[in-house]
């Protein structure tokens, strides 16, 4: 392991609660009318980066927004469905911007940058004013005001909500404002386009090279400076809650540019997902975390009882309540059903493992709304769950009022990305990372509802008042698509393009991601070991070969081929996958969503003892691991170089994550 | 299960296209009814063809990507899913399958079942919006909305913009799609202020891109996968005769 | 003026603004034809109430009344022709490659034939204009009021008119298919004037249909009960040119 010691990620000074302020108050600005002269690209229209291009165009800057889907309010935002918090303290239940981000640094098992969260928790509030605004049809109340909900990880409510589409309905606030600024001619939209490569000119990042989806042409965007918000890369997992089309290969082609990948081992796995059913499975599906509120978990106390449901010899609701182990109620009573999602879905694990899963493959837990129903009744259920329940339904055929679901977890967000520092700006100078494809706000696993919260922070809040601090240095429109280095990037694109083409071998790309993802669920999943992982790194190389010397792509280039499509960032994701095991082997200790199982309290331990932990959790290292991994490209297949940034807690004392 | 399915198929936007038959064999019950899809797909790829090209990606749902006409009816004859919540287990061994793209002038078939619905986002653009510039935004909790109202435009902000409702109408007419946009919005005292310029613009825009009229038939309601009623559709009707007449009158 | 101008151009381009004239002017027909069954039905009160109608409605505002009536009813209609065939034709191009295979959910068939039905209607009606009130046929025409002869039999008329099983026949289509025409028509007024919403959802549908089936009965009753000879015989024909098919 080499380390270039530590990176600087330029926190502003002064005192926490304040940094954010004085940065504000003193970061550059850039003339009104000199804006228009600069150019930016945005990469992706999700909360992130939708929200960005429509405020950096509102600002008066010239944006170019691209996007892979056919149109920017299909980004795959939409499909979050429990909510969004905000430090708004609208119950009166002693919320504060200082709890908020507590909870988040907690949850995030402390492993994320103080700086960056007690500024999202700063900037909260003012995004549901912002969207409230906008016209977001968030939930109210009976007087007109709005409604909140509880979430995983907090003990107060502060998620806000539209039923359970939250996502779609920020995303459309969102998609709307972008539209706006596009007829307005400030913003330059290119849907169904990739980014395929990363321009770096004189060491920054200035500029794109992508596909026509359509029409397979590719060209050039120059620009003063880019913005990535691309998403997760869940996806490597083959079986994800990501859309089909979610994947990392511009986050990788500008890590292979020199941007550093920080944490890429850290994985969330969603307790609340509708369990695998068959080998032809495409994706799987999310049921939101607020069915947390009302449901409760369990898996029978026997495993002679979990085996006749398997076998569809007992249903349910058959098992009597003293046979029935609400496992999360037990093990942590003050948080119960709503324990953070690392550990909800690590106990659902562990359930299966005894032998006491109840899906037909095994692999499944009961969340019941029995009790629910009793007290509130049907209707309440409906009102508050009613999209949801019914989604289950069309999926699994049964009917959740009646019978408890089934639920089992799957890999649904990547709290690893680009590494960037308080400006998300990367190492990379003139690159922006924003949203999910950066790593700096959840550290080692995400609370529910924060996704959003932090992708529209970044767009609409940080972004804008970040990002002339990289502007007031460069001058406008100094880098075009005539440097050499865009003619040089195009050359590669296509190249690569036609090795592509050019395989014309057997086997279908979606086998070599259905290969890829079951090897690194299984030994970069939920549970991770030294000799797994070990193993993992020996085989990917042989499964990078194959990919590259067997993958049959059928059609042409020069227009709509959605195999090509697929093939380029299968590729991308199977090199991905072995910087994710050099990460998750490296980090050789257990915190949040990475769990080594080589790092867990035992009942010798005195945290076990004393009753403030239980034996099987996670067990972190605070003395070796208390810092953000930023991994360096070294060349196809070689180990990257490892950049660390030691975090420092100032604020908060680092301790023994505890929801008992 | 086996089953027939009866393809549209068409190279590129200017290629005629025609229907062609393919057998679906094995098919699992359990199967969604795009992974059904995939399997003829990785068959079609191995025997050395072309795959079907359709558009999708959340697959639960709500992205409103998918958009295939299945027998006849846009997401199929199920009432409020999409065309990815369409389970195999609703069909049966040996039924024949048609499955043709979303037809509209407006929505141009880039290939096979794909088509281009960029005229939505045009009409989005030409008032679909509440203009607030970021960071000018009053408190949350200053605007209290009544329960009814907000809940309605709650119901009308549902729409996915899958233009189900463009494909199912005889006429291709975007109706609903402009109305349930025109109602989230305008049913809100945040929305009141441009009530009258959306409207005029969204209309405007709609009839531009060349979709056809409502004739109240509600064959939209009933393919809608949000199922967002028609209701919205009087009310726009509503809202362009009085923002009509303003405009006439000033 | 001239911006005013512009805006009702607009309007009438657009698609609402279009449908609304159609909404409008069919709300005026509707209007007609039930002030038309209820004056109609006066046939039953015998030939004095009938022919007592007929003259009030000839002199009504001095003979002026008959004729604002009717140049606005031919207003009315030719707009509502003259917008629906654009509006056809505009629909029939929002959708130039056809579905192969086409299923229909929950539009009812009334609604898919509204411009068959219309048109068809509107040859039964140019042929009920001429029949009975330009009465090409000379016959029909010369009537004369027996209790007083100075003013037109329209009792007479009408019992003479219904005499041919084939006018009877072409009537029964005509009003069946207008009211299929209106059981759509009248919901849609509703709708595309927005006077529907949640609250008040459901009864225009209702409406639709129950104004279409009173018409249906209210204007058959009459051709069917003069077939039946409850009108009593028909008057003499003085001209006899008794060859009412030729009408057809």
């Amino acid at each position: 392991m080499s380390s270039n010691g530590s990176l600087d990620s330029a926190i502003p000074p002064g005192p926490l609660a304040e940094k954010w302020t004085n940065y504000q108050a003193k970061a550059k600005l850039i003339n009104p009318a000199n804006k228009r002269k600069f150019n930016i690209i945005v990469i992706g229209s999700g909360l992130a980066g939708g929200s960005a291009a429509a405020t950096l165009s509102e600002l008066g800057y010239n944006v170019k927004c691209f996007c892979y889907q056919d149109s920017p309010r299909r980004a795959h935002s939409i499909a979050a469905q429990g909510g969004i918090n905000a430090a708004k303290n609208y119950q009166n239940d002693g919320d504060s911007v200082w709890r908020l981000f507590y909870d988040t640094i907690k949850g995030g098992d402390f492993r994320s940058r103080e700086a960056n969260v007690h500024r999202l928790a700063e900037v909260s509030t003012n995004i549901i004013d912002q969207c409230v605004a906008q016209g977001v049809p968030f939930a109210r109340e009976y007087g007109g005001l709005l409604a909140n909900r509880s979430f995983g990880g907090a003990q107060v409510s502060r998620t806000f909500y539209a039923a359970g589409q939250t996502g779609q309905q920020l995303l459309i606030g969102c998609y709307q404002a972008l539209e706006k600024e596009i007829k307005k001619g400030g913003v330059t939209m290119y849907p169904r386009t990739e980014m395929l490569d990363l321009v770096k000119v004189d060491g920054h990042a200035k500029g794109i090279v992508v596909r026509d989806l359509t029409t397979g042409e590719v060209s050039s965007h120059a620009a003063d400076c880019v913005i990535m918000a691309t998403g997760g890369y869940g996806n490597v997992f083959y079986l994800s809650t990501n859309a089909m089309g979610c994947n990392v290969m511009a986050a990788f082609r500008a890590h292979k540019r020199g941007a550093y990948f920080a944490n890429p081992c850290y994985t969330q796995i969603h307790p609340t997902c509708i369990p695998v059913s068959g080998d032809y499975q495409s994706k799987l599906t999310l049921m939101s975390e607020s069915l947390r509120n009302d449901g409760r978990i369990w898996v029978p106390k026997s495993k002679e009882t979990a085996a006749k449901i398997r076998e569809g010899k007992l249903s349910g609701n058959d098992v009597p309540d003293e046979e029935r182990d609400y496992y999360l109620e037990r093990k942590y009573p003050s948080f119960g059903n709503l324990a953070p999602r690392d550990i909800s879905s690590r106990s659902a694990k562990e359930a299966c493992d005894e032998g006491r899963g109840v899906a037909s493959t095994g692999l499944g837990v009961f969340l019941d709304f029995r009790d629910a129903i009793a007290r509130l009744g049907e209707d309440t259920i409906r009102s508050r769950y009613g999209n949801l329940f019914q989604m289950y339904e069309k999926i699994s055929g049964d009917n959740p009022y009646k019978s408890p679901m089934m639920i089992y977890p799957a890999v649904h967000y990547t709290m690893g990305g680009l590494w960037v520092d308080y400006n998300l700006q990367s190492n990379l100078k003139g690159l922006h990372v924003l949203g999910e494809a950066n790593f700096s706000d959840h550290g080692a696993n995400r609370l529910g509802a924060s996704a959003l919260m932090q992708g529209l922070a970044d767009g609409y809040f940080v972004i804008p008042s970040t990002l002339p601090s990289y502007l007031a240095e460069v001058t406008p429109g100094s880098v075009t698509t005539d440097a050499p280095e865009f003619a040089q990037a195009e050359a590669e694109v296509n190249e690569r393009i036609e090795k592509l083409m050019s395989i014309n071998g057997t086997r279908t790309v979606d086998s070599f991601h259905r290969e890829l993802g079951l090897l690194v669920w299984d030994k970069c999943g939920m549970a991770r070991s030294e000799e797994g992982l070990k193993e993992a790194l020996e085989k990917i190389p042989a499964i990078r070969e194959a990919f590259w010397s067997d993958v049959r792509i059928p059609g042409k280039a020069d227009g709509l081929n959605m195999e090509l499509e697929k093939a380029g960032r299968v590729a991308d994701f199977i090199d991905f996958a072995e910087l994710m095991c050099h990460d998750a082997l490296d980090r050789a200790e257990s915190c949040g969503g990475h769990f080594r199982v080589e790092h867990q309290f035992t009942p010798e331990d005195e945290a076990v003892q004393s009753g403030f932990t239980n034996d099987g959790e996670a067990k972190r290292h605070d003395d070796d691991f208390c810092y953000v991994a930023a991994w360096g490209y070294k060349g196809p297949g070689e180990k990257p170089d490892l950049h660390k940034e030691e975090l420092d807690f100032e604020s908060v004392e680092l301790s023994v994550r505890s929801y008992k | 299960m086996n089953l027939t399915l009866k393809v549209w198929r068409q190279e590129s936007p200017n290629d005629k296209g025609n229907i062609e038959t393919y057998e679906a064999k094995d098919i699992p019950a359990e199967a969604s009814f795009l992974e059904m899809l995939d399997i003829v797909n990785e068959e079609i790829i191995v025997a050395g063809g072309d795959p079907i090209h359709f558009d999708h990606d959340c697959r639960e749902g709500i992205c409103g990507a998918c958009s295939l006409t299945i027998n006849g009816v846009p997401h199929s004859k199920e009432n409020g899913i999409t065309t990815c919540q369409v389970h195999m287990r609703k069909f049966r061994d040996g039924d024949t399958i048609w499955i043709e793209p979303f037809r509209a002038r407006a929505f141009p078939i880039v290939k096979d079942l794909v088509t281009d619905r960029a005229s939505f986002d045009r009409i989005i653009a030409s008032g679909g919006y509440i203009s607030v510039r970021t960071g000018s935004a009053v408190d949350a909790n200053s605007l209290p909305v009544n329960f009814e109202d907000a809940s309605e435009s709650f119901n009308a902000a549902a729409c996915i913009g899958c233009g189900a409702c463009v494909a199912a109408c005889k006429n291709a007419s975007a109706m609903l799609f402009v109305g349930a946009k025109a109602a989230h919005l305008n049913l809100l005292p945040q929305g009141e202020p441009e009530k009258d310029k959306r409207v005029l613009g969204m209309v405007r825009q709609m009839d531009a891109e060349g979709f056809g009229n409502c004739t109240n038939q509600y064959e939209c309601e009933a393919v809608c996968p949000k199922e967002i009623s028609t209701d919205v559709i009087a009310k726009l009707n509503r809202d362009y005769a009085t923002a009509a007449t303003r405009e006439a009158v000033e | 003026m001239n911006s005013l101008g512009k805006s009702l151009c607009r309007f009438w381009h657009s698609s609402i603004g279009k449908k609304i004239v159609v909404a409008l002017t069919g709300a005026m027909l509707i209007l007609f034809l039930l002030g038309h069954v209820v004056g109609n039905l006066l046939v039953f009160a015998g030939r004095e109430a009938m022919n007592d109608y007929a003259e009030f409605l000839l002199h009504m505002m001095h003979g002026t009344g008959i004729w604002v009536a009717r140049i606005g009813l031919l207003v009315a209609l030719v707009l509502h022709i003259v917008a629906t065939v654009s509006l056809v034709r505009q629909n029939r191009a929002a959708r130039d490659v056809d579905y192969s295979c086409k299923e229909t959910v929950q539009a009812s068939k009334s609604s898919r034939i509204m411009i068959w039905s219309g048109l068809t209607v509107l040859a039964f009606v140019i042929f009920h204009i001429l029949h009975f009130t330009v009465r090409v046929d000379s016959g029909l025409a010369n009537l004369h009021d027996p209790a007083n002869p100075d003013r037109h039999d329209t009792f007479g008329m009408v019992v003479a008119g219904f005499q041919n099983p084939l006018v009877v026949l072409f009537y029964i289509v005509g009003i069946s298919l207008l009211c299929s025409h209106l059981s759509h028509g009248i919901a849609s007024v509703f709708q595309t004037l927005g006077w529907r919403s949640k609250k008040v959802a459901g009864p225009e549908k209702k409406l639709g249909w129950a104004i279409a089936i009173l018409l249906w009965l209210g204007f058959l009753s009459i051709p069917v009960a003069t077939m039946m000879g409850c009108l009593g015989d028909p008057p003499k024909i003085h001209a006899a040119v008794e060859e009412p098919a030729k009408a057809e």
